[in-house]
């Protein structure tokens, strides 16, 4: 998969960060304003393609992106996993409770354990989506070459 | 706001057959977003922005990656043939159409109208989410509080799906 004109490439370094940085926005506040995990995550993946699809795969090394973005996928999921088992180990008789303290409604820090929870479904997802792309574009390569 | 609905739900379906009978796929794939975009539309006048960002987020990576597999494989449909098998397939087509139909008949009776809740359990969850969860955007306090048992199963799912696709995939690499 070769790269794409010389605007696109331009027009993309300029959108590609600010795409990710609305993707950080979403997940950090997504007790407060409507998003969360799972569309902060997605629009994240959605920078890493675009430039994937403007720049093309010669300049990138697949292989190394794709291990990084399963390994940074099953850390955030065994976050998550350890996360809900928290509770477990604090006392409580259940298996997810927000265990940490309320705090005010509407500020950022707020909500106990769900920010921490929308940043690692977030991070979860981004990888996801990432390492299913990946795979079909390596699939891809190899099988033309 | 009704009657909006029903003209981007209309032209939705619209979509969705010529999607069904389009020769190229290219042009079928480009009015599946249709259907997407249209449920974007519906879940913001139903007041639902959680729902529409993750729509329309998901509806775009959705439609490029099966423009680059349409593109990349061939953009001609096969040639459906007319034999008895097809016939029997249609009948059965249209038992299960008609039994589903018989039943979400039966079932609309019981049904609020468009927008309105009378549920026990979401009286509850719209009174007392604030003061329960801390978290002042609903829908990720009962994603993430009340039902994170589901979002922690949708987590692993997506995991899951990756690992698959991985492990389908990348056979070749490994020898």
């Amino acid at each position: 998969m070769e790269g794409m004109s010389v605007i696109i490439k331009k027009v993309t370094q300029l959108l590609a960060g600010l795409i990710f940085v609305y993707g950080i926005y979403i997940i950090l506040h997504g007790h407060l304003t409507p998003g969360g995990g799972f569309a902060g995550g997605v629009i994240i993946a959605g920078a890493f393609i675009l430039l994937i699809l403007a720049f093309g795969s010669s300049e990138l090394n697949l292989k190394t992106e794709v291990s990084g973005s399963s390994g940074t996928e099953s850390l955030a999921i065994l976050l998550v996993v350890i996360l809900a088992l928290m509770s477990l180990l604090l006392g409580a008789k259940v298996f997810i409770v927000n265990f940490l303290p309320k705090g005010l409604p509407g500020e950022l820090l707020s909500a106990g354990v769900i920010p921490l929870y929308n940043l690692f479904v977030g991070v979860e997802v981004a990888g996801a989506i990432l390492t299913i792309f990946l795979a079909l574009v390596i699939f891809k390569e190899e099988s033309s070459t | 706001m009704d009657l909006t609905i029903s003209m981007i739900l209309v032209f939705m379906i619209a979509g969705a057959l010529f999607a069904i009978h389009a020769k190229d796929l290219l042009s079928a794939v480009v009015a599946m977003g249709i259907v997407g975009y249209g449920l974007v539309i519906c879940f913001l006048l139903l007041k639902a922005p959680d729902l529409a960002i993750v729509q329309i987020v998901v509806e775009t990576i959705t439609l490029v990656i099966m423009v680059a597999v349409v593109l990349d494989s061939s953009r001609n449909e096969i040639e459906a043939t007319f034999d008895r098998r097809s016939i029997l397939q249609m009948v059965t087509g249209f038992i299960v159409f008609a039994g589903l139909l018989y039943f979400f008949l039966l079932a609309i009776e019981n049904l609020d109208s468009l927008g309105s809740h009378t549920l026990r359990m979401s009286e509850a969850y719209v009174n007392g989410a604030v003061e329960k969860t801390g978290s002042v955007n609903l829908v990720t306090g009962v994603i993430f509080d009340f039902r994170a048992y589901d979002t922690l199963g949708e987590a692993v799912i997506l995991y899951t799906a990756a690992l698959g696709v991985l492990t389908l995939l990348r056979l070749k690499g490994k020898k």
